[in-house]
């Protein structure tokens, strides 16, 4: 029999060092599927954790993908630090979408050209608002019925997916798009003003980047922060504080709501230039295991996004590239979290084999 | 001569450089009453659990009943006829007591017996329990009786207490003494941990006395003095407290006709509570566990905001219905029962877990200032002389005393109006103890209203002024310390006090 003993002090080495056995035994694992697979190895790795590293469009392209897993994982960070499982940035992140995406089509139709610096701010306020009154749903049932925040939220990411499916057949579908589900592409005023000339990369990035820090400093350099971080692992403390589990809740929902919402406004109006149903690459679900992998620090998000921006691209290219099937991208995500977690309980805990039962 | 039924020789348990058991020899006869005292720390808890086979020592030897054994678990002591009490319970709180009860038996025994088992041990030796209440709504004090009564329905040949009486009123120590003493007649052993001279002086055959880890000497404590004992164990004679005058000023604190129905199914209510705490003295509530005392606390800090507005009033202000942090900023600080998890968050730093009471180092829109809450941190370590590497140790890095006097400190540290400590000194040793009471007396000479909530009767008698006796959510009238005996108290204990209009508030 097996069993598993706490450590009194796990080592904090251990700790910082886990995330890269994982990603060490992700590798290895990736290079037993290629083999099993009948592909090469070396040359599957190389396609897949390689080459999007490779050069000004590799690089700027991994930006790009790392913009919307970075900003969802922010608010996904505070939130399961404070004990708040949202596991509906995806619904958030559609629903910014729509809002950004319907902000711009609106001024597009309207034919009101505010520039790209006017409309900016803008779709970053549509984004913000829509992802926030999405996560307010989930917010305002736990608080009022004590659903669970989990349930609600997942499933709220079908909602907002079937909404957008709906706009994009019905209501806002582009009257000449050959009855494509997808709007008019947006007026070249709305698009998110681009970093590199002729890359996609574009200012949702660096304002993710600064945001990362923002959240890095309202965590552990304010009261608030800390707050939120008592709530979570001793609600006992929190209540004896006077710290509000309420407030808390609020204020974790709808900022993840926000960031997440605000990475679908970018993502609509950036690189797609007009909605369609694919507008998420399943950014909001990916998020969580950013955060994860990132030890649930703002910053360690930021690194870990460009890790799982990696796999997200490393699975196009393996696709396109040797035709190896899309769900492996997701496969070693799961890998990948799966190994991180089974660090964390061995650094955590001590495995004894045999002997007789304790107490 | 009959062989000891338990002996150890040359008992040696290290942790990494710490040597918590050195060289340790114990021995008990059958149907021995044996006294193992120590402070915390001196490597009590360490040796009960070698001969409990929860540890394997690193060096030594342990015969049973003349031969020599080699533990390797729990069940193999249990096997042997050794049970145990500890002093950290191993409940699950989403079970019944009569469950978890049924979890230690052996197997194919059906819960309806250990039912009646329950209530006839609770019967036999005082210790009331309701089998079907879950443990998560039990307060420290009902948790121990679990403990107890499941180590006693194995009937065991050695049963080993790790400090239980501090749950009980000083009647029911008599009574689970004189149970103790007819199960040691039937030639049970028992192995009595404590650090209480009176009990062990008035209980236990033989004593052996550890200090830092190894045996000071072994006694016949009947024939010792508390002093004597005292200087076996911290190698001093007990602190003493200086007798104080007290000056009663204002009403600082006054709960009037309190009533306040329990919080979940399991909880006490309260029921028509007049407090009156001035400033300047120390008030004390006795009682045994579970009696309502967590929810008149819970009431008082604003942890629990339902009362009445002006059931409970600070300062003349009414605060009934003001939450924890509210209180706080008017000065009613609160040092709470649970010092992790409660009093402190166990993965913050020392000087993090200041801002959960203390906001002098916030700055404009909640901004934390660390040069200035390290320094803050740092005052209140050295002031009250806890020891630990500093601001920057996670507080359950911290030794129960030592995190004590930090969460004492802390609230001490805000200079309170009306300063409200739950069980200031459980499970701290001796000399932590006496400087956490001196604290709080130097407080009140200081102005402060200061309101004891204790279930070690000894405490209250030293350090309150008046007292009151909590009981089944009621609270008695006040009585002034001089003039109260622990019969006295004990019999309160149990609901019997005057009718109310006996009642005088000085």
């Amino acid at each position: 029999m097996i069993r598993l003993e706490v450590r009194s002090t796990p080592s904090r080495l251990a700790s910082a060092l886990s995330p890269l056995a994982a990603l060490l035994f992700t590798v290895a694992v990736a290079g037993l599927i290629f083999w099993a697979l009948g592909k090469d190895p070396v040359r599957g790795l190389k396609v897949f954790l390689w080459e999007p590293l490779h050069g000004t469009r590799g690089l700027t392209e991994l930006g790009l993908k790392a913009t919307p897993l970075t900003l969802c994982a922010l608010g996904l960070t505070v939130c399961f630090r404070s004990n708040v499982w949202n596991i509906g940035a995806e619904g958030q992140y559609l629903m910014g979408a729509i809002g950004g995406g319907g902000l711009a089509l609106w001024f597009t139709n309207a034919g009101l050209d505010v520039g790209r610096w006017g409309f900016f701010p803008l779709l970053l306020l549509a984004g913000a608002l829509a992802g926030a009154a999405w996560a307010a749903v989930v917010a305002l049932l736990r608080d009022r019925f004590n659903a669970s925040e989990i349930l609600v939220s997942l499933m709220l990411v079908y909602v907002a997916n079937l909404f957008l499916t709906w706009l994009v057949f019905g209501p806002w579908k582009d009257p000449k798009g050959f009855n494509f589900p997808q709007t008019t592409s947006f007026a070249a005023f709305t698009e998110v003003p681009r970093l590199v000339p002729g890359m996609r990369l574009h200012l949702g990035y660096p304002v993710a980047l600064l945001l990362a820090v923002a959240v890095w400093v309202f965590m552990f350099r304010t009261h608030r922060g800390l707050q939120l971080q008592v709530g979570g692992p001793a609600p006992l403390a929190a209540r004896y504080a006077g710290f509000s589990a309420r407030a808390a809740l609020w204020m974790v929902l709808l900022g993840s709501g926000a960031l997440a919402g605000v990475a679908g406004a970018f993502e609509a109006a950036g690189p797609m230039g007009q909605l369609t149903p694919h507008v998420s690459m399943g950014y909001g679900f990916t998020a969580i295991i950013v955060a994860f992998v990132g030890r649930l620090h703002p910053l360690g998000a930021v690194l870990s996004s460009l890790l799982l921006a990696v796999f997200v691209i490393g699975g196009e290219l393996a696709q396109s590239r040797i035709g190896l099937p899309a769900a492996l991208s997701g496969i070693f995500q799961g890998v990948l979290l799966f190994s991180l977690l089974a660090c964390d309980t061995l650094i955590n805990h001590r495995v004894r084999w045999g002997g007789s039962r304790g107490r | 001569m009959t062989a000891p039924r338990l002996e150890l020789s040359h008992v040696t348990k290290r942790f990494g450089d710490v040597v918590a058991c050195d060289d340790v020899a114990l021995s008990v006869q059958p149907g021995e009453i044996h006294a193992v005292l120590g402070e915390n720390g001196a490597g009590k808890s360490t040796l009960m659990k070698v001969i409990y086979g929860a540890l394997r020592p690193d060096a030594g030897e342990m015969r049973w009943n003349g031969e020599p054994v080699a533990l390797q678990s729990p069940h193999q002591a249990r096997e042997l006829g050794i049970a145990m009490v500890f002093q950290h319970f191993s409940l699950f709180d989403t079970l019944t007591v009569a469950e978890n009860v049924w979890l230690g038996q052996a197997p194919g025994r059906p819960l309806q017996a250990v039912r009646e088992g329950i209530r006839r041990t609770g019967e036999t030796y005082g210790l009331e329990l309701d089998p079907e209440r879950p443990v998560h709504v039990l307060s420290v004090g009902e948790r121990q009786r679990v403990e107890i009564v499941r180590a006693l329905l194995g009937e065991p040949r050695l049963l080993i207490l790790d400090e239980p009486t501090s749950v009980l009123t000083p009647q029911a120590v008599e009574r689970l003494f004189t149970t103790l003493r007819k199960l040691a007649a039937t030639g049970c052993s028992i192995l009595y941990i404590s650090h209480k001279l009176d009990e062990i002086r008035a209980l236990c055959h033989r004593c052996t006395v550890l200090r830092a880890g190894r045996v000071t000497g072994t006694c016949d404590p009947t024939r010792e003095t508390n002093a004597s004992l005292s200087r076996l164990m911290i190698g001093r004679e007990p602190p003493r407290l200086t007798q104080r005058a007290p000056r009663p000023g204002e009403v600082a604190l006054r709960v009037h006709d309190l009533h306040l129905p329990r919080p979940d199914r399991f909880g006490t209510s309260l029921a028509g509570i007049d407090l009156t705490v001035r400033t300047g003295e120390v008030v004390g509530i006795a009682g045994v566990s579970g009696n309502g005392q967590q929810e008149l606390l819970a009431a008082l800090s604003g942890e629990d905001p339902r009362a009445d507005a002006g059931a409970v009033q600070l300062l003349g202000a009414p605060i009934g219905r003001k939450g924890a942090s509210a209180r706080r900023k008017l000065g009613l600080h609160f040092v709470p029962e649970e010092r992790l998890g409660r009093g402190a968050v166990p993965t913050l730093t020392l000087a993090a877990n200041l801002l959960l009471t203390r906001h002098e180092a916030l700055r404009r829109l909640g901004f934390i200032d660390r040069r200035a809450l390290r320094s803050q941190a740092e005052g209140i370590i050295g002031r009250f002389r806890v020891a630990t590497s500093g601001p920057a140790a996670v507080a359950r890095s911290l030794s129960g005393g030592n995190l004590q006097k930090y969460i004492v400190g802390r609230e001490i540290d805000a200079v309170p109006r009306v300063l409200i400590v739950a069980q200031p000194t459980w499970g701290v040793d001796v000399g932590a103890s006496a400087q956490i009471r001196a604290e709080l007396l130097a407080l009140a000479d200081a102005g402060c209203a200061v309101l004891v909530v204790s279930e070690d009767l000894d405490e209250l008698f030293e350090i309150s002024d008046r007292m009151y006796v909590i009981a089944r959510g009621r609270l008695s009238p006040s009585i002034d310390t001089h003039q109260a005996t622990v019969e006295q108290i004990g019999e309160w204990m149990s609901g019997l006090w005057p009718a109310p209009a006996a009642e005088v508030i000085p």
